[in-house]
């Protein structure tokens, strides 16, 4: 890699792979922002559609659902960052531990990422929080209990709790592999210094996971802006507004009011907030991730 | 005070018998050496008397105090690891206050004691580094400052010189003999490298499938080895050891004489042999030899001898510096 030649050799290869990226970036994107400068309604057509400037805009950031939709999105992603990170070092911490089936264990632990986002929802939905068919409706009922409406009464919570079981094991592989790698030699050492184990999580352990916690918080915080299927398929947003989300909402504005230009203008504002996430996040990775 | 008795210790993992049962006594004050080769369980003995294993069987007293379900930091020992095992995210500083802060002392008089030691190993000019940022050399000598400011009734070493390399090695040899000198406090040193063990050890215990083959000064295991294990151990080049009419001849199943004691001569002998290899070390030269009748046998010759490979060489053994033993390998007294 060296060489001028082998670097000029690497680009020339590279290029078509870049250049069908940036066309697969670019022209989605182009086409977003022209929509998003219409005033087109999929009932009237494209033909019936005219230019109005940022009006899309203005109207999809005036609509009192627009903040709820941001407060949602925060409190969803915010909730299940804290219990999958809380969650997923707990969860390592007993996956390091030597114990009799230790292998069957963490193949169960981590199957749940394999199980599509509708599916569990569904599961988790019809299986766990029906109060009248539910496990949990059954559990509280026989402790002589009223069973808890998920749906209605914590709509919120319920979405929080499916959405961190789909990602607890995500979390929890990633902290399991970085316990694995330190050292024990440091164990022993801490040990000698007589670090109670309490001790040895807080000035060991903890210092050593700093990395793949940012890690877990950036990839998780990515696609858990844009979590969309587990609502759908539960809540649809609602009751009234309470689960939806950003592009929840973008999705109501396409499709059930048919405002291609409104949804667009509201896919852009998201992919600016995302954005604004990210480089928020990458910063404060950025600087974990060098000392 | 660090006097440390282990009496009948036993230690398997799981079916395997890795030390069938060790009885020592060291006594406070001494550097003794764990010597033997890879696997006889030097590692595991010193890890047993830190308390960092349970042992299955027998006890362990640490001035005669009994220890043996103590654990690891209620012994008063301080240990040094092969590969340093400092802890990453700390500071040099915090490192070597690390301990002494989990035993609760106040600041100012960790400060002080961690001034202290970095003073006496010259660690001040990267005290607030992180152990990445240093060499090999400089994370020993923290890793040794982490054990000193705990003032241990004894140091556990395990083959803390064997990532750095030679020049460097030598270096900390010396600075780790001159710190016993020093602080007079027991130490335990466990290393496969014969040289560290013969140059450090007041007392060197010699390790073999986890049963101890000897215990004595380096000079008394170089010059009256009680086997052919410690025989064949100690020494560089080994021991020659010659089984057959050779030994027959002097009533014993097996001879053995040091390379650099053997008379070497380009005229006459008792031997007749070739030179095979000649290694030339400045000081001295080894001689690979083929002895017909006899078999290979390195000898010791002086460096501006002159020898080459294909030289016809004579050489004697000095009989009084001969070693032999019966046939269950033991020397005979
Ligand atoms: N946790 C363990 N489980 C099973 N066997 C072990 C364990 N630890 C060590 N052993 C075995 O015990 C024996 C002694 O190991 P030990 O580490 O004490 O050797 P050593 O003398 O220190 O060797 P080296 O010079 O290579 O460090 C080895 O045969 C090793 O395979
Ligand atoms: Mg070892």
């Amino acid at each position: 890699m060296a060489t001028s030649e082998t670097r000029l050799a690497g680009r020339i290869l590279a290029a078509p792979s870049i250049l069908l990226l940036l066309i697969w970036m670019i022209v989605p994107l182009a086409l977003t922002v022209y929509f998003s400068l219409l005033h087109y309604n999929l009932l009237d057509g494209y033909a019936q559609s005219s230019f109005t400037g940022v009006n899309n805009f203005y109207y999809f950031i005036k609509d009192p659902a627009f903040l709820t939709s941001i407060w949602n999105t925060f409190v969803l992603v915010g909730s299940v960052l804290v219990i999958t990170v809380l969650g997923g070092i707990g969860m390592g911490l007993l996956l390091d531990q030597d114990i009799w089936g230790q292998g069957p264990a963490r193949i169960m632990v981590i199957a749940p990422f394999f199980v599509m986002a509708t599916v569990s929802a569904l599961i988790w939905k019809n299986l766990f929080m029906n109060p009248i068919s539910g496990l949990f409706a059954w559990v509280s009922t026989s402790f002589g209990f009223t069973p808890i409406d998920w749906f209605t009464d914590y709509p919120m919570v319920a979405i929080i709790i499916i959405v961190a079981w789909q990602w607890l094991p995500f979390a929890a592989l990633i902290f399991m592999t970085a316990l694995q790698s330190l050292d024990g030699e440091q164990k022993d050492a801490a040990q000698m210094d007589g670090a109670p184990p309490i001790s040895y999580f807080a000035y060991i352990v903890l210092p050593h996971l700093a990395r793949p916690i940012t890690v877990v918080i950036l990839i998780e915080s990515i696609f858990l802006l844009g979590i969309f299927a587990e609502i759908f398929v539960t809540t649809g947003g609602g009751p009234g507004l309470a689960t939806t989300n950003l592009p929840f909402l973008v999705y109501r504005e396409a499709l059930l009011k048919y405002d291609v230009g409104g949804a667009a203008a509201g896919g852009l504002i998201a992919v600016v907030i995302a954005n604004i996430v990210s480089i928020f996040l990458t910063r404060l990775v950025g600087k974990n991730l060098e000392s | 005070m660090g006097k440390i008795v282990l009496k009948d210790i036993r230690k398997t993992f799981g079916d395997v018998v890795v030390i069938p049962g060790v009885n020592l006594t060291i006594e406070d004050g001494q550097f003794v050496v764990f010597v033997g080769p890879s696997g006889c369980g030097k590692s595991t003995l010193l890890r047993l008397i830190a308390g960092l294993e349970d042992q299955t069987g027998g006890h362990i007293a640490i001035d005669d105090i009994d220890v043996t379900d103590a654990p690891p930091a209620k012994r008063g020992l301080s240990m040094v690891f092969q590969s340093y095992a400092l802890y990453p995210h700390m500071s040099v500083r915090s490192n070597i206050a690390f301990g002494l802060k989990m035993a609760g002392m106040p600041k100012d008089e960790i400060a002080k004691k961690v001034d202290h030691a970095a003073k006496m190993l010259n660690l001040g000019d990267y005290i607030d580094r992180r152990p990445g940022q240093l060499s090999g050399g400089q994370r020993q000598r923290v890793a040794i400052g982490r054990a000193i400011v705990r003032e241990p009734k004894a140091f556990l070493f395990d083959e803390p010189l064997s990532n750095l390399d030679a020049a460097l090695r030598v270096q900390m040899r010396q600075e780790i003999t001159k710190l016993h000198q020093d602080l007079k406090t027991t130490m335990i040193y466990v290393t496969h490298d014969q040289v560290e063990a013969l140059t450090m050890a007041d007392k060197i215990v010699v390790l073999n499938r986890g049963n101890i083959e000897q215990v004595g000064s380096p000079l008394e295991l170089y010059e009256s080895p009680r086997n052919l294990f410690v025989a064949k151990f100690i020494g560089s080049p080994t021991m020659n050891t010659f089984s057959g009419p050779e030994a027959q001849r002097r009533g014993a199943a097996t001879i053995g004489i040091r390379p650099e004691h053997m008379i070497v001569s380009r005229t006459d002998g008792d031997w007749k042999g070739t030179v095979s290899i000649a290694e030339h070390l400045g000081s001295d030269t080894f001689l690979y030899l083929d002895v017909p009748g006899v078999g290979p046998i390195t000898v010791r010759a002086d460096g501006e001898a002159g020898f080459h490979a294909g030289d016809t060489v004579y050489v004697s053994p000095v009989s009084a510096r001969m070693h032999r033993f019966d046939e269950s390998g033991m020397a005979f007294k």
